[in-house]
């Protein structure tokens, strides 16, 4: 059998596009749009996420037979919020900067709508092995779409990427300037809509 | 007082808790489509909101931050790691009271609200608003102000939306830009707008 036709293959795949936690089940995004500004706090806002999300699904998936269905959800936060606090805990412990410029954000994937989403419909139902890949998908669809917003963010508002500069001094001798508009607010809801346009007209009918 | 007018008009304005910090999105676009239910998911939150944020100070203040526990006698416990976990369990715990309090004493309201109140718990502009008051440092009565500030700010943002998106049932938009996209993208222009309040200084 082929690698792209196993179930677990599924159960990874899909959530990378044609079932996208941002664009298509539009889930999750309050915490998408905050942490976009540079790479840097995308790609490790991206990380957090996916690892919290996994390994929440992990968990709750073992448990799932022992969770009374009355308090599922109160279950459920508690395990999702350790694992947020941990991870705000390292970033705090090794990444201080980066911790400091995600500020509150971290601490937001407790109330990310795709960690609760996946955990009450995925994990609560399937075997942990699967569960643990729907949430490295899952993960990974997000990170694709917020990897994407701040890249565009912050090579246009700034012309770096990664905080080293991209466009050549050269250019701005010559009068090139940076897209000031990138780095506020409305552009990432703006980008995002477009982002979402290009993968909609993409797609088969 | 200017502070407080200068907190409350920050928070309704140019920090509004969607527009600028994007917090309750999911929300936002899944309850936008209809009036009714917009205005009633606003009144909701504002509701909460004003009443989470001070409580959430009070718990922040006397048992969480460092040196909180010095009444107890533990000058140097510092349990300011648990905030998140604390302070969601407060939010669900007073969604959880005031949907009882409602029910029982104004069940006209609790028609209206009910079916709203158990979505905000996982609001994230409810537990956003706690963790950025912690972080601004404000004292107990701006903490106050800026709870319902915010969430007034946060209903005028989706009661907005919700008119805008009654037009746009009329439009015709390209194929593949409708819902999620087009939704996205007049907020980002009512953001634009709302950033023009950022020069008024009080």
């Amino acid at each position: 059998m082929k690698l792209t036709r196993t179930k677990h293959y599924k159960a990874f795949a899909s959530p990378l596009l044609q079932n996208n936690p941002i664009s298509i089940q539009s889930l999750g995004i309050c915490s998408a749009l905050a942490v976009t500004v540079q790479l840097k706090t995308a790609s490790v806002m991206a990380i957090s996420l996916t690892l919290v999300l996994a390994f929440s699904n992990l968990i709750i998936s073992l448990m799932r037979n022992h969770i009374p269905r009355n308090i599922r959800m109160i279950v459920e936060l508690c395990v999702i919020a350790t694992l947020v606090i941990l991870a705000d805990e390292i970033l705090k412990a090794f990444f201080y900067d980066i911790s400091k410029q995600l500020s509150v954000f971290v601490g937001l994937i407790i109330t990310n709508c795709i960690v609760m989403g996946r955990a009450e419909t995925y994990a609560l139902g399937n075997p942990p092995g699967m569960s643990f890949l729907d949430g490295l998908g899952n993960g990974a669809g997000y990170g694709s779409i917020l990897i994407a917003v701040a890249f565009i963010r912050e090579f246009l508002g700034a012309g770096k990427l990664f905080g080293y500069q991209i466009i050549p001094n050269l250019f701005y001798n010559m009068g090139y300037e940076n897209m000031g508009f990138m780095q506020l607010a409305p552009a990432a809801f703006i980008i995002i809509g477009l982002l979402v346009w290009l993968q909609k007209s993409l797609e088969k009918e | 007082m200017e502070n407080m007018i200068s907190i409350f008009v920050d928070s309704v304005f140019v920090g509004n808790i969607l527009l600028a910090y994007f917090l309750g999105m999911c929300s936002f676009v899944a309850v936008s489509n209809n009036m009714d239910t917009a205005i009633g998911l606003g009144m909701a939150v504002v509701f909460v909101l004003s009443i989470t944020a001070p409580v959430n100070w009070m718990v922040y203040r006397w048992l969480l931050a460092p040196g909180a526990l010095d009444w107890a006698g533990f000058p140097e416990v510092d349990l300011s790691y648990l905030k998140l976990i604390t302070f969601i369990a407060v939010i669900a715990a007073l969604v959880q009271a005031v949907e009882m309090v409602i029910d029982r004493y104004s069940p006209v309201l609790y028609t209206s609200l009910g079916v709203f109140l158990p979505l905000i718990t996982v609001n994230c502009a409810i537990l956003g608003t706690s963790l950025f008051m912690v972080e601004r440092e404000y004292t107990f009565t701006e903490s106050v102000v800026f709870g319902t500030g915010s969430g007034i700010g946060w209903m005028l943002a989706i009661v907005t939306m919700a008119a805008i998106r009654i037009k746009l049932r009329y439009a015709d938009l390209p194929r593949g830009l409708e819902g999620f996209g087009i939704t996205m993208i007049v907020t980002g222009l009512m953001a634009m707008c709302f950033m023009l309040f950022s020069g008024i200084t009080l």
